[in-house]
């Protein structure tokens, strides 16, 4: 129970990272270079999961994403796939709970590289793909890093929407955040403990290990 | 032969600012872009290269249309054909002096990065990653990236205006050595005179968002036609009254100098301007 649960926990955060770095990088990329005045709007709606309480974001999915709202219902008919109180859900509730967490680094990094750069790039011959591929990216390996760290270790560590959207089924949608508060509920403290250190001492390596990366690559990261 | 006649204007504020350009670039020449900052210099380089786009007119490059608003034709700057060096090098912090080269490049040449970098004395660095280089190789490294495409027209965005003056008569002896050796048609953005004289054939001077005056260095610095022994271009960087006369101290190059002045000729000067000091009087002394 313990290794499903754990197995389960880190399979949702890896999925949600993918997910959010694949679809981070062209979002990043637009907000840190368009001119468009509906750019505030949409910085908002991108920092919204920092400051809502999970519940709210956790309540609305479970509304929008439900059998008998159309998303949901479009899902079930066509995909056979259900996007409340399955493995499924608690993945869509994740990028969406983490998506800040990823767009700002790399937003913050593309921004704060020289705009010369881009235009040398251009003057070479080089499309904005190549530019983005051979220029931009490799010079913001730090955001990047970040982006991926700070996505994986709140997606590990996020208990609200997926217990809304979830609903704390064993093998499925069971995180370990959720198994320390039933453990707790159980007053089983020894198996509550051993989710929590566990949990403790894996962000911890995380963390150690990329800011010992970003010391020793300082220059070439950054 | 380059010809260029383009409008553009932009909002500062609540300012309108217009640019209007209209002149000729002869092919294989070099040509100085000469004026005050903020007259327009830099912009009339980014609407060269389509950095910027210009609201109306043309530049035809020989045969090639690159803008013309009439036809509706705006070159991409991918498609210009250029050779951009920027004011701060803009070299790819991720990649070596020879990547930076290599990925300038329109076809795969490893001869010509040999002998570019040969030309600029960096063969030795061509591992080096930009972090790693000095300010002047930084910004050889800046040349020879835009030569390394072989563009139809290089521009340098006053490329050497952060340099110290051993450094810059360097980089001005590797311009010279980069346009003999491989002939572009070279526009240069530049404050000093000295500068123009050593490099340029030609000199444009923009004021106002126009191309004012633009001949040959000569007859644009030389306005009383002085036919002096020697003539320098100087700084102003002192001022002082000594009894009936004025005692002005110069910049020239690194060395100062005192010079006489009357208070007419002090009238219309001001710490900080860029004068011509030129004598005919005297039999200048030459020692080593």
């Amino acid at each position: 129970m313990f290794l499903e649960t754990m197995l389960l926990t880190f399979k949702v955060a890896l999925i949600t990272t993918i997910i959010l770095f694949t679809i981070g990088i062209p979002i990043s990329l637009w907000i840190s270079s368009t001119k468009s005045k509906l750019k505030p709007i949409f910085e908002t709606i991108v920092s919204m999961p920092l400051v809502l309480p999970p519940s709210v974001i956790g309540f609305y999915l479970l509304i929008f994403l439900g059998p008998s709202s159309f998303i949901g219902n479009l899902f079930e008919e066509y995909l056979n796939m259900r996007l409340v109180l399955s493995f499924e859900g608690i993945i869509v509730g994740s990028v969406i709970f983490s998506f800040p967490f990823m767009i700002h680094p790399i937003q913050s990094g593309l921004q704060a590289l020289p705009k010369s750069l881009i235009e040398a790039s251009y003057t070479l011959g080089k499309s904005k793909l190549e530019t983005l591929f051979f220029v931009q990216l490799p010079n913001i390996k730090a955001s990047l890093l970040t982006g991926i760290v700070l996505t994986f270790a709140h997606t590990v560590g996020e208990f609200g929407v997926v217990l809304m959207i979830g609903g704390n089924i064993p093998g499925e949608t069971r995180l370990a955040s959720l198994a320390i508060y039933d453990e707790v509920e159980a007053l089983n403290y020894t198996q509550a403990n051993q989710y929590a250190l566990t949990l403790f001492i894996i962000c911890f390596a995380i963390l150690l290990i990329v800011y010992m990366l970003n010391r020793r690559f300082g220059g070439v990261l950054k | 032969m380059i010809k260029i006649n383009i409008k553009k204007s932009f909002k500062d504020k609540e300012d309108k600012i217009n640019f209007h350009f209209n002149t000729t670039i002869e092919e294989n020449s070099i040509n100085a872009i000469f004026g005050q900052s903020g007259t327009g210099k830099t912009t009339f380089l980014r609407l060269l290269s389509g950095l910027d786009i210009p609201d109306s007119g043309y530049i035809e490059v020989g045969d090639v249309t690159w803008f013309n608003s009439e036809k509706n034709i705006n070159l991409i700057p991918q498609k210009r054909d250029v050779g951009f060096v920027f004011q701060d090098y803009a070299l790819f912090p991720n990649m070596s002096v020879i990547e930076n080269l290599k990925f300038a490049q329109k076809v795969k040449d490893d001869d010509f990065l040999e002998e570019l970098l040969d030309v600029v004395e960096l063969s030795k660095f061509k591992n080096a990653l930009p972090s790693e280089l000095s300010g002047g190789q930084k910004q050889r490294t800046a040349l020879a990236r835009a030569v390394a495409r072989k563009p139809k027209l290089f521009l340098l965005d006053e490329a050497l205006s952060a340099l110290d003056s051993t450094m810059r008569q360097q980089l001005q002896n590797d311009i010279e050595k980069i346009h003999k050796t491989f002939k572009m048609t070279t526009l240069l953005i530049s404050h000093d005179i000295a500068e123009v004289y050593k490099l340029a054939s030609h000199v444009k001077i923009i004021q106002n968002g126009k191309i004012e005056k633009e001949g040959t260095p000569d007859i644009l610095f030389n306005k009383s036609n002085i036919s002096g022994k020697f003539k320098f271009s100087a700084k102003i960087l002192k001022i002082q009254k000594a009894d009936t006369i004025f005692i002005v101290t110069l910049l020239i190059g690194s060395n100062l100098t005192k010079v006489v002045a009357t208070q007419e000729e002090v009238q219309n000067m001001n710490i900080g301007d860029d004068v011509l000091v030129a004598s005919k009087a005297f039999n200048p002394i030459i020692m080593s």
